[in-house]
């Protein structure tokens, strides 16, 4: 085996290991962002709490459009192992778009809220509704601009190792984020709406 | 063989991904129609939705991040329990401390 | 208007031109500057400083820039310390001193964020850098050009702050900014935006060191080396580089979340609107114990390689010092609150943190007591590394006791805030943590440099520290029990402070020759070299890795890779006499990073956004981000990051090298000044 190989092989092991530790830190910074929810949820300065301004049908349909936009990640993953580009790219023009379909609905919740006066100035509890939905929302955004950028790359390159490697720490990253929007749904509005 | 990207011994199969968005679904579905249609009291609803919270996480993190206890799977899920802890002691500590400066200074 | 769109709230108002002590420093910041400017045209070194040294992605090279930020930020912390101290010991009674309060409050601001974030975190990091890869056999971390990036952002963080000096003000608010002085409506001007910026974006490369030395130690590891074989520094830099990943990032949350109150009108930890300032205090002392630990773990490390080298022993309980080191990591996150005690909570929640501050003192005693008994039965040389080594303990645990002392909750309601919590964590800090960091320059300088540094010196400034130390912080244990309490820039003389302060202040000049001594150290060393020149790579007969290649290290570090079967690897080999095979070695092609100036470029990108964010300048902070996000982006589409050394180029440069050692050593043998063989060298020539 040439040299070139063994390295590679040994890279993707390192590399994704790192990837893995980045998530885990990340995981930590959803965690202070969730313990100061919890501590400010209450102080709402006289105004509305989560009860009061959300829809949960609303919060539904966005949970599954993220759930489904995780499954059709794993999709595509699995056909980046048949090396089936093209199926790929489907798949992850699918995943964009139901990712796409969760930020639009997180930004309209956003923009009625703010329209009726709701803002993140009116309260500690409505400050740290935005800054951790809003957070979780601007990490799934990140996250489809990436995956644009990897169908370039895909699309450019072909199906390299490197493309294959990126494309296990989006999927990691995108599978992370569904799980941190558990809590969010859960913490946020379930518990919110009690 | 250069493209075939495992993750770490867990091998990712169209039945992991299946089973994962199935019980997804029903454990998110269950907590929305719990809390929808007020089938429990405060309490346990609190109770209930936190476990059901973990049951997803549990799920979501088997099943769409493969995690596992194999060999190579153990580089991935050690950290990953090792954070959870760190997690549980901070959020955990945060809460303590927090409610009882509220009780003390604010009462 | 015009004026506010292009500039922001930045105006000519910003620059203190009728403030002669800042107009001074500032007049010296840039004729510095210039100084470089001027001698890099002169020399012609443009074209090296880009190609060697701001493109550079090598280990070795990054780890001695930190090192050089560490030093350059060390001499301004200093400074800002001489002045607090000046002022204090001036400012009694009638006389003010001659820095009001405004600006006093900034300059200990400074002075603590300058010396955790801009001197003891840089040179942790550039020590790691150099040192850790060399110690597990590798050629380099596991993400080289992330290695480049987190330095470049680090400098910005620490050019941010200097510039905050001159345009502008900086926070006047403590280290840890506690709000709600911290808040728009109590700190309107830019200081505290200074001070968000400047550690978001260093904040930023700590957490991708921390991931990338992670990374590197559990999975590039030479053949052989199993966890329990590793050195102990390797290992008390992967409890502390753990300790960054999981610390850092509520650091992250915790200042954005202030910025988001003063930019964006947010209520997190403001006075109204529900905001909850405990919770800042809460965050931020969750990362702030655990940064301790992040600073003092390679500390103990490097003691530990130290005593071992030095005593020519294996190091005492190797298995304890793992499992302390382990214990500590885990402890670290169970004692936050004990940094706020007297805030407020109940009697259960301060016992609880009380006790778990008692508990996470006893793995530091078992380190201790195996560096004692490492050295119990030793054959010790007294050399400079050794000397910080053996300050440290007895000022360490003078430290690490009033620690203790503080951590029942009763005791500390007496002395929180007080000058005897100062002097506490300068004693933990400057005997532990500084001690250390420069046990390990002067350790690893022959490694870097490929000569050694003058021991007398050495010998000089060690003293000169630790004496200036105990002079400039006994008295202010005193004047903690006496009363006096922290930051204050006047008081009056029925207090009886005022001999305290004056001892105080002349320990700091004694400090500040400690340091002249270093950098006399250094000169007549570079100026000498010849005659310290270690062509052995081997001056101190050590233990480890890093030992058993040349001095300074070739760009790949082992031309081939080591197999390694125990602890102490090299020693082992050293007494097998394995370590010179006289069989041919077989080179094989070595896979190498290459250098880029992308890293350097997202920094400066970085920096421009901060600026303009500090004076809100929108349309600037565009430029920065997007430029930022956009050289990643390009970066990411550039497939041809690396390339391969090929064995016959790797044969042809050991084979070089090896010509040039056998010059070098026949040259100094008939001067005879220098020893060729893998001994230790004795007294050596002044």
């Amino acid at each position: 085996m040439t040299q070139a190989a063994t390295h590679a092989d040994h890279s993707d092991d390192t590399d994704i290991f790192g990837f893995w530790i980045y998530i885990l830190s990340d995981c930590i910074l959803f965690a202070s962002l969730f313990a100061v929810f919890a501590v400010l949820q209450s102080n709402v300065y006289g105004g509305p709490g989560i009860k009061e301004l959300s829809n949960l049908s609303y919060v539904l349909i966005e949970t599954m459009v993220l759930l489904a936009s995780s499954f059709t990640y794993g999709l595509s993953i699995l056909s980046v192992y048949k090396n089936a580009k093209y199926r790929v790219l489907f798949y992850l023009g699918l995943t964009f778009l139901l990712g796409a379909s969760f930020v639009g609905m997180e930004i309209n919740e956003f923009t009625h809220l703010f329209l009726e006066g709701h803002t993140w100035q009116s309260s500690a509890a409505l400050s740290s509704f935005f800054a951790l939905v809003g957070t979780h929302g601007l990490h799934v955004s990140i996250g489809l601009l990436w995956m644009l950028l990897l169908m370039a790359q895909l699309i450019t390159f072909g199906m390299t190792p490197v493309i294959s490697r990126r494309l296990t720490y989006l999927g990691l990253f995108w599978a992370f984020l569904d799980i941190i929007w558990i809590f969010v749904f859960t913490i946020v509005y379930l518990m919110g709406s009690i | 063989m250069a493209n075939h990207v495992e993750q770490s011994g867990g091998k990712k199969t169209l039945k992991s991904y299946l089973i994962g968005l199935a019980l997804s679904l029903i454990l998110t579905l269950l907590a929305f129609a719990l809390v929808q249609k007020h089938l429990l009291t405060t309490a346990n609803l609190y109770i209930t939705l936190g476990l059901l919270a973990i049951a997803q996480f549990y799920v979501q993190s088997v099943c769409f991040l493969r995690i596992n206890s194999s060999k190579e799977g153990q580089w991935h899920l050690l950290p990953y329990l090792f954070s959870i802890v760190i997690i549980a002691i901070l959020a955990g500590g945060t809460m303590w401390i927090m409610y009882n400066l509220n009780y003390y200074m604010f009462n | 208007m015009m004026q506010k769109i292009l500039f922001g709230n930045l105006t000519w108002q910003a620059i203190p031109f009728n403030n002669p002590i800042i107009m001074g420093a500032a007049v010296f910041m840039v004729a510095i500057i210039l100084l470089i400017i001027g001698a890099l045209f002169y020399f012609k070194q443009w074209k090296t400083l880009w190609t060697e040294w701001l493109t550079t992605v090598d280990h070795k090279k990054i780890g001695l820039m930190y090192i050089i930020l560490a030093f350059v930020m060390l001499v301004r912390g200093l400074i800002d310390a001489a002045m607090m101290r000046l002022q204090q010991a001036i400012a009694v009674g009638d006389s003010m001193g001659y820095l009001p309060p405004e600006h006093y409050d900034q300059i200990f601001t400074a002075h603590g964020v300058i010396m955790i974030f801009f001197m003891a975190m840089p040179f942790m990091f550039g020590l790691i850098n150099i040192v850790l890869p060399l110690q597990i056999g590798a050629r380099d971390v596991a993400f080289p050009f992330l290695n480049s990036l987190s330095f470049w952002l680090a400098v910005v963080g620490a050019v941010l702050l200097n510039i905050s000096l001159v345009i502008g003000d900086f926070a006047a608010t403590g280290w840890l900014a506690y709000p709600p002085l911290s808040e728009l409506a109590y700190s309107p001007g830019v200081g505290v935006d200074y001070y968000i910026m400047a550690l978001q974006i260093s904040g930023i490369g700590t957490l991708l060191s921390g991931i990338n030395f992670v990374v590197t130690i559990l999975k590039m590891r030479c053949p052989g080396m199993t966890l329990m074989k590793m050195p102990v520094f390797v290992w008390t830099s992967l409890c502390s580089m753990i300790l960054v990943i999981l610390a850092f990032p509520v650091l992250t949350v915790t200042l954005a979340l202030l910025c988001f109150d003063r930019y964006f009108g947010m209520h997190f930890f403001t006075a109204d609107a529900g905001g909850n300032a405990m919770m800042y205090i809460n965050l931020i002392w969750i990362w702030g114990h655990p940064e301790v630990y992040i600073l003092i773990l390679p500390a103990f490390g490097i003691y530990s390689e130290v005593v071992a080298t030095f005593s020519k022993k294996y190091l005492f309980g190797y298995a304890t010092m793992v499992w302390a080191t382990a214990c500590i990591t885990l402890l670290a996150f169970s004692v936050w609150l004990h940094h706020f005690f007297t805030m407020g909570a109940g009697a259960n929640v301060n016992a609880f943190f009380g006790i778990a501050t008692m508990v996470i003192s006893v793995p530091t005693g078992v380190k201790v007591f195996n560096w004692l008994f490492t050295m119990y039965r030793g054959r010790i040389t007294f050399t400079t590394p050794m000397l910080w080594t053996m300050g440290f303990i007895s000022t360490f645990a003078i430290g690490g006791m009033t620690g203790v002392l503080m951590a029942v909750p009763a005791i500390d309601y007496q002395v929180h805030n007080s000058l005897f919590l100062i002097a506490h964590f300068h004693n933990a800090i400057i005997g532990g943590v500084l001690f250390g960091y420069l046990a390990g320059l002067t350790y690893w300088f022959p490694k870097v440099f490929g000569f050694k540094l003058n021991e007398t010196l050495g010998r000089y400034a060690f003293w000169s520290w630790i004496i200036g130390f105990y002079v400039a912080f006994l008295p202010v244990y005193l004047l903690g029990m006496m009363g006096m309490t922290r930051r204050l820039s006047h008081y009056d003389a029925a207090t009886g402070w005022h001999p305290f302060l004056v001892v105080a202040a002349i320990g700091v000049l004694i400090i500040c020759g400690g340091v002249l001594f270093q950098v006399a150290q250094l000169l007549v060393s570079i100026k000498n070299r010849a005659s310290y020149r270690d062509v052995t790579g081997d001056p101190w007969d050590g233990r480890t890795l890093e030992w058993s290649i040349a001095s300074p290290a070739p760009f790949y570090n082992f031309a081939i890779t080591p197999h390694v079967n125990s602890r102490d690897a090299f020693w082992q080999a050293k007494q097998e006499g394995s370590h010179q095979s006289e069989t041919k070695p077989q080179y094989e092609d070595i896979h190498m990073p290459k250098n880029t100036g992308v890293g350097f470029i997202i920094a400066v990108f970085s920096g421009i956004f901060g600026f303009a964010a500090v004076w809100h300048i929108v349309w600037l902070s565009i430029v920065g981000l997007a430029g930022a996000i956009i050289t990643v982006i390009v970066r990411s589409f550039n497939m041809e990051v690396d390339y391969y050394l090929k064995a016959d180029d790797v044969e042809r440069m050991e084979r070089e090298r090896q010509s040039m050692i056998t010059q070098m050593a026949t040259k100094a043998a008939c001067c005879g000044s220098v020893a060729t063989q893998p001994q230790i060298l004795n007294t050596q020539n002044i």
